[in-house]
C-alpha cells in the first residue's frame, strides 16, 4: 500500500489539486449506496444466502475435483491409493483366515471337500465368498447339507452332514451307492467292498428305493439267500436269490406278496426247489416255473404215472 | 397513481400476504429521526389465550426481532422536503434492521405525522336488509356515508366506523348479528395531502419495498401510549414530534379525532441554535443535556459552556447559564402548547366526560414539561410512554418511540377501516356487468 502511494506520488496527475477532504468533525453519511443495499437485501434472502454459503464452496471443490480427476494419471492414483487403503484393511491379522476346520465328514469326503473348497490358506475372511463355497460343498453327492463360518480366531468351519448310502446300485457305469433318498453318494468298484449293503438294480431303482428297502426287511428270514433286487420296467421288482431263483413281486403291495412266498417257503420249502421262478404277480394265482431239468423229470413221471393227477386245469371256455 | 382508496384497498391485501409470511416492517418517518422494527409474526395458533384473548391481550403473536433507528434526513414537519435524502435515510434505518433481525424484509407500514391531516365526521344509514346485521348491511351503510369535501388534493388516510346505532339504540360495538330495522353509523374520516402520501409511496417504492399500510403518527401513537381506559373514558394523546406535534383524542376505544401542529422540538433547536449563536447540534446537545421549561433559583448559577469551533477564542469559550437557556426554550414550548390548546378547544375536548391528557413523543421528554402542560391544557395531564411488546430492545422503549411501538400494534390489529368492508353486491355486480360488456366490445 505504501510503495503505491509512493509511486503514486511520482506521477504528474498526483500534483494536480485534489478536491477538499471533508472536514473529520463532519460524520460520514451512513446511507448504504442503491447497490450495497440491494446486496445485502439479496444476500439475506434465503435461496441466494444458501446459494452463497454452501452452493458455491461446494461447487468450488467439486469444480476442482473434476479438474484434477480428468487426467487418467491421477484417477489411476486415486485407484491406486483406494485398493492399497482397502489391502491394508483386509490384510489385517484380526480378517485372516488360517485354518480349515471340516466336521461331521469322513475321511473320504474330507479329502473330497478339500479337493474342492481349494482355499490357499491364509486368505483374508473379506475374499472368502461363503456362499460360493457353501453351494460348492453341498453340490458333493455326498454331503446332504453343510454349513460354513469363519470363527474368531481364524478358522473357517465348515460342518457338513453326510448321506449315508443305504444301499449299493449297479447300474450301467459301475456300482453305486445311494441315500435313503435315492441320492448318489459315491461309487465303488466291487461289491464285497460293501457287503453290508443290500443290492438293487434296474433303471428307476433308485426312484423306487423306499419300497426296495421295506422289501429287504420283509425279506429279513431268507437274507442270506437274498442276492438283489431288480427294478422291472420302472415299475415292479424282481427279487433275486442265489441259483438265479427269480421272485416276480407285483406292482402294488410287493411287500404281503413276498411274505406270502415266505410263508411258503416256510411251510413247503418252495425256494429250496428247483424251481426257477416264482410269479407273484397276479395275487390270487402265483405261478411256479419249474427250471428244465425238473420241468422234464415232472413231464417224464406224468408220462410214465397217467394217474398221477396233477392239479387239474379248469377250463371255463 | 390510483386513488388511494384503491391504495389502501391493496395495502390491505399486501398486509394480509404480509402477516402470512411472518415478517413485516414498520417505519416510523419522523422529522428528527426514523425508527425501523422489524416485526416477525408468529401465527395465530400461537397466540396464547384459548379464547382469543391472552395475557397480554393478543400482543403475544409478534416479536421485535429488529431494531433500528436513525438521524432522519430530508425530512420537514412530518413531510418528505427532499427524495433523495429521504430515501437514503429510509434505505440506512431498513438496512440496519435487516441487518440486526438476519431477514429479509419486504412489506413496510408506515406513519407519518405531517400531511396536514384533518378530521371529519360522517354518518349513514341504511335499512337492514333480511333480520339479522350481515356484512353487506354494514357495506351499504357505509356506502351510505355522504363524503364531505375533504377539499383539493387531499385524500382519504382513515376511515373508521367509531360508533353504530342499530333503530335507537346507540353505542353498539359490532352490530354484526344483531337483530334491528336501521342501522346508522357514524364515521371518522381523516383526510390529508395526497401529494404528501404519494411522495413517501414512490419513496418507498424507490427502496424496493411494498407499502403494507399507512398510518397517521397520531393515531398509533395514540394506541400505543393511552391505556386502555383513557381510551374508553376520553383522552387526549398528544405526540410531540421533531417537526411536528400530533394530537388524537380517543373515546370508547376510538380515534374521534386528529390533527396536528405544525411546530415542535426542531423549532426549540432552532431557537437555541439562533438565540446563543451556536449550530444545530450543538444546540439539540444543550436541549438534551441542560432543557428544562421551569428555572429555579439553583439553574442561575449552573452555567453550561457552549464550545464551539469557529476559531474566535472569545466566541468559542462562552459560558450560559441554564436559567438563559430555559428562558430560550419556554416561550417555544408554550407556544406549541398554546397551538395545541386551541385546536383541543376547536374540537370541543371540553365536552369529554374525562379530559385526561397524555403527553409523549421525543418532545415530552423535556423536564417540567408536565407542569406547563397541566397550566395551559388542564388539569389531568401524564406523561406517556409506549406499551411494552415482546422483543422490543430497551433503547426503543422511551417516550420517542410510542409512534412506532402504536404501529406495531396496528399492524398486529388493524382497526377496521371503510375500505375493510365489501362493496355491495348491486353495484359492484353491475360494475362488473358494464366491465364484461365493455370487454366484449372492445374484442368483437
Amino acid at each position: 500500500m505504501r510503495t503505491l502511494k509512493l509511486l503514486w506520488q511520482l506521477t504528474i496527475p498526483s500534483l494536480v489539486r485534489q478536491p477538499a477532504q471533508p472536514s473529520l468533525g463532519l460524520r460520514r453519511d451512513p446511507a448504504p449506496s442503491v447497490w450495497s443495499y440491494r446486496y445485502q437485501r439479496l444476500m439475506l434472502t434465503p435461496f441466494y444466502r444458501r446459494l452463497v454459503k454452501v452452493g458455491l464452496p461446494v461447487g468450488a471443490v467439486l469444480a476442482v475435483a473434476a479438474l484434477w480427476l480428468a487426467s487418467d494419471d491421477h484417477r489411476a492414483l486415486v485407484a491406486a491409493k483406494y485398493d492399497a487403503m482397502m489391502d491394508a484393511v483386509r490384510e489385517r491379522p484380526e480378517f485372516m483366515v488360517t485354518a480349515v476346520e471340516i466336521a461331521g465328514a469322513d475321511r473320504a469326503l474330507t479329502a473330497a471337500i478339500n479337493e474342492v473348497a481349494r482355499i490357499d490358506l491364509p486368505v483374508s475372511s473379506f475374499d472368502l465368498d461363503l456362499d460360493a463355497l457353501r453351494r460348492k460343498v453341498t453340490d458333493l453327492t455326498a454331503v446332504r447339507s453343510a454349513q460354513v463360518k469363519v470363527n474368531p480366531g481364524g478358522t473357517l468351519e465348515i460342518a457338513v452332514v453326510q448321506r449315508v448310502p443305504v444301499a449299493v446300485w449297479r447300474y450301467a457305469d459301475g456300482l453305486r451307492l445311494i441315500d435313503g433318498e435315492g441320492v448318489m453318494t459315491g461309487m465303488i468298484a466291487e461289491r464285497a467292498d460293501r457287503s453290508d449293503l443290500p443290492l438293487i438294480a434296474g433303471d428307476g431303482a433308485k426312484d423306487a428305493i423306499d419300497e426296495s428297502l421295506r422289501l429287504f426287511s420283509a425279506a429279513a428270514p431268507i437274507a442270506p439267500r437274498v442276492r438283489g433286487l431288480v427294478r422291472m420296467g420302472e415299475r415292479r421288482w424282481d427279487m433275486i436269490l442265489d441259483n438265479d431263483l427269480r421272485i416276480l413281486l407285483p406292482t402294488h403291495d410287493p411287500v404281503p406278496a413276498l411274505e406270502r412266498v415266505i410263508a411258503l417257503d416256510q411251510a413247503q420249502q418252495i425256494l429250496d426247489r428247483d424251481v426257477g421262478v416264482v410269479d407273484m404277480r397276479l395275487g390270487d394265482r402265483p405261478t411256479l416255473r419249474l427250471n428244465p431239468v425238473a420241468a422234464a423229470s415232472l413231464r417224464e413221471a406224468i408220462a410214465a404215472n397217467e394217474t398221477v393227477s396233477v392239479a387239474p386245469i379248469q377250463e371255463d371256455h | 397513481m390510483r386513488p388511494l382508496y384503491q391504495t389502501q384497498r391493496a395495502m390491505r391485501a399486501i398486509r394480509r400476504a404480509a402477516l402470512q409470511r411472518g415478517v413485516i416492517a414498520i417505519l416510523d418517518l419522523g422529522t428528527s429521526k426514523i425508527a425501523c422494527l422489524v416485526l416477525r409474526f408468529d401465527g395465530p395458533e400461537r397466540a396464547g389465550g384459548a379464547d382469543g384473548v391472552g395475557p397480554m391481550a393478543g400482543q403475544t403473536q409478534f416479536k421485535v426481532i429488529g431494531h433500528a433507528v436513525t438521524r432522519s434526513r430530508g425530512i420537514r414537519f412530518g413531510e418528505v422536503d427532499s427524495m433523495g435524502e429521504t430515501e437514503r435515510a429510509i434505505r440506512t434505518a431498513v438496512q440496519q434492521a435487516q441487518k440486526d433481525a438476519q431477514v429479509r424484509v419486504d412489506h413496510v407500514i408506515v406513519c407519518l405525522s405531517g400531511a396536514r391531516p384533518e378530521s371529519f365526521a360522517l354518518s349513514g344509514e341504511a335499512e337492514v336488509e333480511g333480520s339479522a346485521v350481515t356484512g353487506w348491511d354494514i357495506g351499504r351503510v357505509l356506502g351510505s356515508c355522504d363524503v364531505p369535501d375533504v377539499g383539493l388534493g387531499r385524500e382519504v388516510l382513515h376511515a373508521q366506523p367509531v360508533n353504530w346505532a342499530l333503530d335507537h339504540r346507540t353505542g353498539i360495538t359490532d352490530p354484526q348479528g344483531q337483530v334491528g330495522r336501521q342501522l346508522t353509523a357514524d364515521l371518522h374520516l381523516l383526510a390529508v395531502d395526497a401529494a404528501a402520501i404519494e411522495t413517501l409511496l414512490l419513496c418507498l417504492k424507490r427502496c424496493d419495498l411494498e407499502c403494507a399500510g399507512l398510518a397517521s403518527s397520531a393515531y398509533v401513537s395514540g394506541i400505543a401510549s393511552l391505556v386502555e381506559d383513557e381510551q374508553e373514558l376520553g383522552a387526549v394523546c398528544i405526540d410531540m414530534g421533531g417537526g411536528s406535534t400530533g394530537l388524537s383524542i380517543f373515546i370508547r376505544k376510538h380515534m374521534i379525532f386528529a390533527d396536528s401542529v405544525r411546530l415542535g422540538g426542531e423549532h426549540v433547536t432552532g431557537d437555541i441554535s439562533m438565540g446563543l449563536q451556536v449550530p444545530m447540534a450543538q444546540a439539540e446537545r444543550m436541549k438534551t443535556l441542560y432543557g428544562g421549561v421551569v428555572a429555579t433559583g439553583v439553574d442561575d448559577r449552573e452555567l453550561i459552556p457552549i464550545g464551539g469551533d469557529t476559531g474566535d477564542w472569545e466566541h468559542d469559550r462562552r459560558v450560559v447559564s441554564r436559567t438563559e437557556l430555559i428562558g430560550i426554550m419556554r416561550p417555544r414550548v408554550e407556544e406549541i402548547l398554546e397551538e395545541v390548546r386551541a385546536r383541543l378547544d376547536w374540537a370541543g375536548f371540553d365536552q369529554l366526560p374525562s379530559r385526561s391528557i397524555v403527553l409523549t413523543g421525543g418532545g415530552s421528554l423535556i423536564p417540567g414539561l408536565d407542569g406547563l402542560a397541566a397550566r395551559i391544557l388542564g388539569q389531568k395531564v401524564r406523561l406517556g410512554r409506549p406499551l411494552r411488546v415482546q422483543g422490543l430492545p430497551q433503547a426503543a422503549t422511551g417516550a420517542a418511540f410510542s409512534a412506532a411501538v402504536g404501529l406495531t400494534l396496528f399492524a398486529a390489529h388493524p382497526q377496521d377501516e371503510w375500505w375493510d368492508f365489501e362493496i355491495p353486491p348491486d353495484r359492484q355486480s353491475a360494475r362488473s356487468f358494464r366491465r364484461a360488456v365493455k370487454w366484449f366490445k372492445d374484442n368483437w
